[in-house]
């Protein structure tokens, strides 16, 4: 499994997204079968990430240790201790892509954006992720944006694109 | 009655190639001309040519319209809707013909060597509408389980059609089932893999997508079959339309009384709930899969005991992929025999592949076992694009091997596969041209396993950590021929001594690199340099006699490493130069190669 990077940005956790946290883990534990991966997908669809406060919550309530908690957060690539910058950049490094040059993609978006693959910006604006296969190949090496998905890239349509996002 | 239906791709490569808004167009313009009650406009699942997306297909016609864009839409509606005459330069273009029309799907190189039962339904109905599946004989085959055959008579069927899983390893699929049939036990679990992890594959997402009944009436089957009450998908969560589409079809399901507690008025009781999975390639392990359904971190267990015995929650359970799945309800139907009849001996059906890479056609193929390689690159996939030279195709992903060139004519089967160092898997095949390095490419894979690999034992965790550090150093041109050697045993090492498949066969990509490409490792090591000229390290930049001398590049250079007098051609400091590739992007004389 990939390094694990703790987020140096506060909790701003709400009062309100708590209490949808805690209802949804009571509607989870009252399940037949409650599963942490299960809470910690609910979690972070309502909070975008999860940090240590929220394993926290979780590990209490579910009545297991926050290490398990911990140990299932960090197995697993779809959850995330980060929180994502508001443009999301993802470059697909599924083979398809790959052999097509999406390692380039990469390179040329860190140096675009000033960031390294998995980090956030210090202003919470972008943040980079090679991810796995999205699984649109037909439009190798594709890349998205929140839910925008580019694809057929060349390296030299990067800079137009992150510049795009710059001017937001 | 409608006079035309208009098919819109709505699977996820097209999808992503905003097919969604294309349809909306025409569903907003055909109203607007007041047209709604002769023209129906339906979304689809995958046609498969992906590589030409986003595809529409326009019946009774059969008109076969490729690259749309929104911007296309009024043009169509116009002349082909209103006036009745084709959209010539909407038409899909084959390459091989001469650039001839070609009109109908059914036409195409791309279609017609294929046999479709696994996609039989996806491309042709809407997969959000029951009754659409029903139409097309969905749900028979559960009618005729439940009231003629016996749970018993069902497992011979599957049996003797000689269905192998579709997922990988291609164990006979009735004899799992016969095994989970055999406990005693009053709760049992049918599961379904659609964790579909292998990078570069998409073919279970396809299937998800264009026909998520298929798998629900099987799944519904087996139950029956096996003596369960409940059933589990376990999907990857990075497929949201195959989920919300899997949602769908469950809620339909029910309120048709196909799944619940007396399915079809028979007593029958079943169930299933999707499980999301969240990214881990090691959950498409059967054990995994079922410790990560169960909440926990995916980690394997050893076997025995099989899943058949104890697997999800303790209980007697069986796994099988989406693909067998989609296969079931047809041999219930059509026979066993109908199955058996295609194939080879001891591979029976068709098979699924998402063709993907250095290729013409990329997009979705379903083949007839038997069918050779080269069929497949170079008939259905319009072989390899800008006149390149093909090197290899990758089969099995990062569990499978490289195929070379000498073995194209090769019938495709599981075990021929495995007889040549690569296998089935769930059915990638990425084609490499003369550009790709195969050091890389087994540096891609062994990168991919390292970071997948979830670290219980240690030959998987460590060894494959050890392993991925000799390719990084052949590929850096520091590594010795005893490297090579010592690689070599590791590879052996780790394949015989891992708790699970994905240890197991972790080496392959580099075993089957090293059988077929030998010379390129020792390219590396030897002379230090990169035939493919893909390694970094290994490649050097020199600017050629094209060179007009206009400064460009070494404007562009971000460490000032080009040098010359304007008009004269320019030089590389290569003590200087890091190989950022900028120059060669720049220039438009194309006077900068790698070498």
């Amino acid at each position: 499994m990939s390094k694990i990077k703790l987020t140096t940005v506060a909790f701003k956790g709400t009062a309100e997204q708590e209490a949808q946290l805690r209802e949804v883990l009571k509607e989870i534990k009252a399940s037949e079968h409650p599963s942490v991966m299960t809470a910690l997908q609910r979690a972070q669809s309502i909070y975008g990430y999860l940090p240590v406060e929220v394993q926290s919550i979780i590990a209490d309530t579910m009545g297991v240790s926050l290490e398990e908690v911990f140990g299932v957060a960090t197995f697993y690539s779809q959850f995330t201790l980060n929180p994502q910058g508001a443009y999301a950049f993802g470059v697909c490094l599924g083979t398809a892509c790959y052999v097509k040059g999406s390692g380039e993609i990469v390179a040329k978006l860190e140096e675009c954006l000033n960031l390294k693959d998995g980090e956030t910006s210090s202003d919470g604006r972008f943040s980079i992720a090679s991810t796995r296969c999205v699984g649109c190949c037909g439009l190798a090496p594709v890349m998205t944006v929140n839910k925008e998905v580019y694809g057929k890239l060349t390296v030299k349509d990067i800079p137009d694109i992150v510049a795009k996002y710059q001017q937001m | 009655m409608y006079r035309t239906h208009i098919l819109v791709c709505g699977g996820t490569g097209c999808h992503s190639n905003n097919s969604g808004k294309i349809r909306e167009a025409f569903e907003q313009q055909i109203k607007e001309k007041n047209l709604q009650d002769d023209v129906l406009v339906v979304g689809t699942g995958c046609f498969g040519l992906c590589a030409v997306g986003p595809i529409i297909i326009i019946y009774p016609e059969g008109a076969f319209y490729s690259c749309i864009t929104v911007d296309d839409v009024p043009e169509i509606i116009e002349e082909h809707i209103i006036k009745g005459r084709l959209v010539e330069r909407l038409l899909y273009h084959e390459k091989a013909l001469g650039n001839k029309v070609v009109k109908a799907l059914s036409d195409t190189n791309f279609y017609k060597k294929q046999t479709r039962v696994a996609l039989r339904n996806c491309g042709v109905i809407n997969p959000e509408k029951i009754d659409e599946y029903i139409a097309r004989d969905g749900y028979q085959a559960l009618i005729k389980c439940l009231t003629e055959l016996d749970p018993q008579q069902v497992i011979d069927i599957i049996k003797s059609s000689g269905l192998r899983g579709r997922g990988g390893a291609g164990f006979p699929t009735g004899v799992k089932w016969q095994f989970a049939k055999n406990q005693n036990n009053d709760t049992k679990y049918v599961c379904c893999n659609a964790d579909e992890g292998d990078p570069g594959a998409f073919m279970d997402r396809s299937v998800l997508e264009g026909d998520p009944h298929a798998v629900l009436e099987a799944m519904t089957i087996a139950g029956y079959a096996i003596g369960s009450h409940q059933g589990y998908i376990y999907v990857r969560a990075e497929y949201p339309i195959a989920v919300e589409r899997l949602k769908i079809a469950i809620a339909q399901s029910r309120e048709y009384g196909l799944l619940g507690d007396n399915i079809l008025g028979t007593g029958f009781k079943f169930d299933i709930e999707l499980k999301l999975g969240s990214g881990a390639f090691v959950c498409g392990e059967e054990t995994a899969l079922m410790t990560s359904i169960e909440g926990h971190r995916g980690e394997p267990r050893p076997r025995p005991p099989f899943p058949a015995v104890k697997g999800l929650f303790g209980k007697p359970t069986i796994l099988n992929n989406v693909e067998t799945y989609a296969n079931v309800a047809q041999i219930i139907m059509k026979g066993a025999d109908w199955f058996a009849s295609m194939g080879t001996e001891k591979s029976k059906g068709t098979k699924v592949f998402a063709l993907g890479g250095k290729i013409v056609n990329t997009g979705l193929v379903e083949i007839p076992m038997g069918t050779t390689l080269r069929e497949i690159i170079e008939d259905i996939g319009g072989g390899i694009p800008n006149g390149k030279k093909f090197k290899a195709a990758q089969t099995g992903g990062p569990s499978g091997g490289c195929i070379p060139a000498e073995h194209l004519d090769i019938p495709i089967d599981y075990d021929n596969l495995i007889s040549i160092g690569s296998m089935m898997g769930s059915g990638g095949m990425i084609v490499m041209d003369e550009d790709n390095c195969m050091v890389d490419i087994a540096k891609f894979f062994l990168e991919f396993t390292v970071d997948e690999s979830c670290g219980k034992c240690t030959p998987c965790r460590i060894g494959n950590r050890r392993l991925l550090e000799y390719l990084d150093k052949i590929t850096s041109g520091h590594a010795t021929m005893q490297d090579l050697d010592d690689m070599e045993q590791l590879c052996y090492y780790i394949k015989s001594n891992s708790l699970c498949g994905l240890g197991q066969t972790a080496p392959n990509p580099v075993l089957s690199t090293l059988r077929y490409f030998r010379n390129e490792y020792e390219a590396h090591i030897l002379e230090h340099r990169c035939p493919a000229h893909v390694c970094k390290k290994l490649v050097q930049y020199k600017i050629t006699d094209n060179c007009k001398g206009c400064s460009a590049c070494a404007r562009k250079c971000p460490v000032n490493a080009i040098s010359g007098e304007i008009k004269k051609k320019f030089e590389i400091d290569l003590n200087k130069c890091i190989k950022c590739g900028q120059c060669i992007q720049t220039c438009r004389f194309n006077a900068i190669v790698k070498e």
